[in-house]
Formats: structure tokens, sequence, C-alpha cells
């Protein structure tokens, strides 16, 4: 049973991760949620979809034994469906976004403001909706205003700041209320990259889409490409050579080193150690530039592709990634000790932006920030896919939830990516690297689950068959930013102004992931 | 501290020398300072503006700032105003929540201003195009002196495109038009 105490009726999917699909009742939706929070599962994502006979909400939650997919249809047009953000807190944002693109509501939901939309295009027009046509032309853009939540009393006063930002970074928008130096709120709008991401999937042939999937989030191209592909794949029936599998997991594994690299030296900066930033940009360079001869691309963009991988190693390349690990693997091993003794940057990690385990519970905190505040969760671990199931990945947990513990997580995963991409050299199996990708004839779904380096990406795919072109229905790409973007805004609560840039930092979460 | 020191000391410089403008040929950082002082009378100072990227754009302009280009070392700066700002770099689709953003902060920067529009998507919207949610290419919603293609651009064909501009900016030293 994969949900205590419902009786559903699941169907597996085709995937190397187990991932189940059912429909539930109206009645058994909320059910099930408490179900599953009861059993200690987590809500992954939410989204709309649109079936032929009117609209559905679709829920995956991450149980004991794999993802469980639900889709609720909604009857006769009905658009309401009951609020699941008092079960799981995480749902909030997905439900006030799947308002806006698919035209759906949480019936009883409190914060009815618009999340994606700020004023880019008329509410009646709703994107996602297949017969929607789109109007020809949008008034100018207008920003429409937000409300924001006030805090009231002595001596407040709010700081805005955003969406462009004083550095290199996304854009976004992060309302401050202060007291002196202290926060005593944060509330972020974000949605400034949304780019219309889902509704472009749906223009693109299936077999082209990876590339969409793969600029989801640039820092994550390798997951996403992977999660698609898989999505795909299992849609298709598709078997994927066991030396894909491998060069897959081992491009995974290089996106995780490169972006903690690239964080552990932002981080050393945001604290005034800019010695760590140069060093650890040096090495992050290093890393790219081998990637670029290694895999034709230096954030490996477009390296997975449907049925397979599309490059290749040659034993003198196996032999200089294998060289890389060793030497990476000593030069942070002396920075992790530069950055443990190191007491003025210490005291600016430690006990700053503190995510209890208990609050991470509760919010359902998740990935590396997740790992870091208790949550003991990594897919490689969890449902272990080839190649991860015979490397018995070794998990790094942490219960202080600060800085520090981000930090401390990051080292060491990247210690442990570095042994694992050693094993996957060493036994990098022969043969293919690409199997043909036959597109179903009938219509048919496909999901995928990929341990990203900031956490789980998820993606459902819903593609029609030979009679409507094999095009795509729907995609939903799903970004653990949504989970963790909330969880900032407590865990800055009580710090100081200017310890928010280092605390942001530590979970380095997505803008145009989230945004889409 | 004295680990510090001495990794300073064993790793030494690692700047590599940087990339002519339009040509191939590799020249010293002093030319490339001295054409800044020459056409700019000042270092070059930008404002960099995320318009809806998938933020691969910013991770490589992230690695301008690493020792091997060394980007400060040639005299180019990014600053946080974009009233202290010579070029606005323009990375991503310009999303519709960003578009009038996009706007206001040239508006902000004193003439004369450069605009360097980053990137495939930067340049022709990339693979996201116009659509409900995207102005598409950055020249739609703002006048563009420079494309830097790619997806993204490598470091160094950004710093080839930055210091185009610069070069293009004396080659036509006319104010740069505003067009609407």
């Amino acid at each position: 049973m994969m949900i205590s105490g419902l009786d559903l009726d699941l169907d597996r999917l085709a995937t190397p991760v187990p991932v189940w699909h059912g429909r539930v009742a109206l009645d058994d939706w909320q059910e099930a949620a408490i179900a599953v929070r009861q059993a200690g599962g987590r809500l992954i994502s939410l989204w709309g979809s649109d079936r032929a006979g009117g609209h559905a909400v679709c829920a995956a939650y991450a149980v004991n034994d794999g993802l469980v997919w639900l889709e609720l249809p909604l009857a006769g047009g009905q658009t309401a469906y009951p609020d699941l953000s008092t079960i799981f807190a995480a749902a909030l944002r997905m439900q006030r976004a799947a308002a806006e693109l698919s035209g759906i509501q949480a019936q009883g939901e409190q914060d009815q403001r618009p999340w994606l939309n700020h004023g880019a295009w008329p509410p009646e027009y709703v994107p996602l909706r297949p017969d929607g046509s789109a109007p020809q032309a949008f008034p100018d853009t207008r920003v429409s205003d937000y409300p924001f939540v006030r805090v009231e009393g002595d001596g407040v006063h709010e700081i805005a700041v955003g969406p462009v930002h004083a550095g290199i970074i996304e854009p976004g928008h992060f309302r401050f209320s202060v007291v002196g130096e202290k926060v005593l709120r944060l509330e972020e709008r974000l949605g400034y990259t949304h780019k219309g991401i889902e509704k472009r999937f749906t223009q693109l042939p299936p077999l082209q889409a990876h590339r969409l999937a793969g600029r989801v989030s640039g820092d994550s191209t390798v997951a996403y490409a992977w999660a698609y592909c898989m999505a795909l794949e299992s849609a298709a029936a598709c078997e994927i050579p066991p030396r894909a599998r491998w060069l897959r997991a081992l491009m995974l594994e290089r996106e995780r080193v490169a972006n903690h690299l690239g964080d552990l030296g932002a981080l050393g900066n945001d604290a005034a150690l800019a010695f760590g930033l140069a060093q650890f940009s040096r090495l992050r360079e290093d890393w790219l530039r081998l990637s670029k001869d290694a895999f034709g691309h230096r954030l490996m963009m477009d390296g997975v592709t449907p049925g397979g991988v599309v490059c290749d190693l040659d034993r003198a390349t196996l032999d200089s990634l294998l060289r890389q690990c060793d030497a990476i693997e000593r030069e942070v091993k002396t920075l992790r000790s530069v950055y443990e003794e190191h007491a003025g940057l210490q005291d600016r990690f430690i006990n700053t932006g503190q995510v209890s385990p208990a609050l991470a519970a509760q919010l359902g905190l998740t990935g590396l920030a997740g790992r870091a505040s208790g949550q003991a969760a990594d897919l490689r671990c969890d449902q272990p896919w080839a190649p991860y199931d015979g490397l018995q990945v070794k998990m790094a947990t942490h219960r202080n939830g600060d800085v520090a513990a981000r930090v401390t997580l990051r080292f060491e995963e990247v210690a442990e990516s570095l042994r694992l991409m050693r094993a996957m050299l060493a036994g990098l199996p022969a043969g293919q690297t690409r199997s043909e990708l036959i597109l179903p004839a009938q219509a048919t779904i496909g999901a995928g689950w990929v341990e990203g380096w900031r956490g789980e990406i998820f993606v459902a795919l819903e593609l029609d068959g030979e009679a409507k072109d094999h095009r795509i229905r729907r995609c939903h790409c799903h970004d653990p930013s949504w989970q963790n973007w909330p969880v900032i805004e407590h865990a800055v609560i009580g710090n100081i102004v200017p310890d928010f840039p280092l605390i942001n930092k530590s979970f380095n979460l997505s803008y145009s992931g989230h945004d889409l | 501290m004295w680990n510090i020191i001495q990794l300073i000391a064993r790793n030494g410089i690692r700047t590599e020398a940087a990339p002519e403008c339009s040509d191939a040929l590799r020249v010293e950082t002093g030319r490339i300072q001295r054409e800044l002082l020459e056409i700019l009378g000042q270092a070059l100072t930008i404002r960099m503006v995320d318009a809806g990227s998938c933020n691969g754009c910013e991770l490589e302009i992230h690695a301008l700032g690493n020792p091997y280009y060394n980007i400060e070392g040639l005299g180019i700066k990014f600053v946080a105003s974009p009233r202290h700002a010579d070029m606005l770099l323009v990375t991503g689709p310009v999303s519709r929540n960003m578009a009038l953003a996009l706007q206001r902060t040239l508006e902000a920067m004193p003439d004369p201003k450069l605009v360097v529009a980053v990137g495939d998507c930067g340049g022709d919207g990339g693979i996201f195009g116009e659509s409900y949610a995207s102005c598409g290419r950055v020249s739609n919603v703002i006048p563009v002196d420079l494309v830097v293609p790619g997806c993204p651009p490598a470091p160094l064909e950004l710093l080839r495109g930055i210091l185009t501009a610069v070069r293009r900016c004396r080659a036509a030293p006319a104010p740069q038009e505003q067009p609407k």
C-alpha cells in the first residue's frame, strides 16, 4: 500500500526511480495529503492540467516507496479544488501559481494575491489552457500594485530591495521590515523571470524539448535535462544503454561539484574573505574548462539527450577527469581547514540564518538546505537508480540548520561526489551511449525525478499520440526552490540586514527555476 | 593566517592574457587599460541586469571575476547602481515582468551609455522566444549597441564583446541615439 488508509488504483510508470500515477476522487484529495503527511511523506509539487472533459489538479508526493503522482479530475468545467496549504505549507505558492497558469483555484486558500503575473497579461487569459487563444497584443506592461504585509510599530521601517539587485544575481523583490538593523519580517515577491516556459513546452517537439528543460535553471541544466529525458523515456518505454546512465550520473555529479565550488567561494566572499572567492573560483574555472573538453560545454548544456547522451569519453579524457578529482580533492581539503580555522569567518557563519529541524519539517524544507536542517532525504540514497544503486551514496546531514551547516554540507557533498565520480570513471560500462527513442502511438504520460545539486527536480510529462502529431500536451517542471524560498523568510527573522546576502547565498535558490 | 599566505604564494598569479577585441590576437593587459582610458577617460563600469535569463549567462559573467580572467585587473568593474555605470549588460529574453525595471535601470544611467545584450536569448529571444510572458530579444525593449551570442557565451567571448562595444564607441563617437 503506497498511502496507508487509502485504497488507490495506482499504475507504475516505466521510470528508473519508482513513480506511480493514479486518480483520486474529490473526497480523497485532502485525505491523501493527510495520510502522506502522517506517514512522514513530503509534497513535491502541485500543478494544474487539462483533460478532455475538463480541468485537473495534480500533486506529487514523496513516500517511503517512491513518488506518487495523484490526479484529481474536476468534473464539468469546475475550477475549484480543496486547499492543501493547511496540510503542506509549501502548497500555498504552488496553488497561487496554478490559479494564474491553469485557472484552477484552491477553495479556502488564505492568500489570493497573484504570484507570477505582475500585470503582464490580463487575468482572464489562462496561459496553459489548450483552447485559450492568446490575445494578439497585450496592453503595455503595467506593474500591478502588490499588497505587502505591513508591520506596524514604533521605529519599524521598510527596506525594499530589487527586482534589480546590487550584484550579478537573478531578479526578485525582498521587502524587509526592520527595527534598527534587526529584521522583523521578510516578504518575498518572485515571478520576475516568468517567461512562459510551460507554455513553450507545448509548442516544441518532444525530441527537442530537452533543450528547453536544460534552460529552466542554468545551474541545474544536467538535472533538468535528465529529469525531462527520464520522463520522455518512461512515456516511450525507452531503455537507455548502461553507459549512457553512467555518463549522465557523471555529469550530474560534476554539476553538483561545480555549483558547490562556486557557492563555497561566494560564501567566503559574503563574509568578507575575498581569498576564499579567489581560490574557489579558480577551482571552479578549472572544473568548467575540463567539462568543456570532456562534454563539449562548460555547463554541460545539451549533453543529456532523449535516449542517452551526446558525447562519449575516450581513455585520455577519463584519465584527466580522474586526475582532476584527485587535484580538486586535495585543494578543497586545504581550503576547508582554512575556512574552519578562520575565526572571523566562523563568527559570521555560526548561528546565522538558522532553521531548526522542527521548522524545516513543518515547512517542507528540502534538498541541500533541508539536509543541513536534519531533513534526511536524498534521492540518490532513498531511491537509488542506476548507477547510484551500486555506489552506496553516503548522505550528508546536519542538525544546526545555520549558514555554517550549509557550508559544511557542501564540503562533505563535494568529497562524496568526488568519490562517486572516481567509482563511476573506474567502472564505466562499455557500449552504446544512446538508444533510439520512438514516440508512443497512444497518448501517454511519463515522469522524471532526479536529485540535482539544490534538491530534487521533478518533471511530469503528458504526451499526445500519433493522432495528434506526438505533441507535448503538458510538461510541468518543479524546482526545489518552491519549497525553500518561503523558508528563507523564516531563516532571516531576528538576523541583521547585512547578514541577508550571506543567508540567501547559503541557500542559493533559483529564481528562474521557480518563476518558470 | 599562515595557511592563507602560503596558499596565495603557492598559487601565484593565474591571470591569463585578455583577448583582442576584434581579431584573434592576444594583447597585454596594459593596452586594454590604455584604450579604456583613451576612450572613456576612466575605468569602465558595468551595471548588469538579468531581465529573465535562466541564470546560465550570470554564471559566466561571474566567471569573469575569477583570477583567470581578472576583469577588475583590466579596469572593468561591476557596479551596484546604474547611476555609476557606463555600460548596461543585459541577459535573458526580457520577461514582461522585468521590462519596466529594465527600462528604468537604463533611464537611471548617465549619458553616454552603452548597452550590450548577452546570450542567444538577449540577441533573439533564444529558445524562449516571444510569448504572453516574454518580450523576446533585449532590443525589443531598449536600444542595444552590441550582442554577444552564445548559450551562454564563454567568459572570453563576453570579454571580447565588452571590449568591442567600447572600441566601437570610439569608432563612432556620435552621441548614442535613443530609438523608441
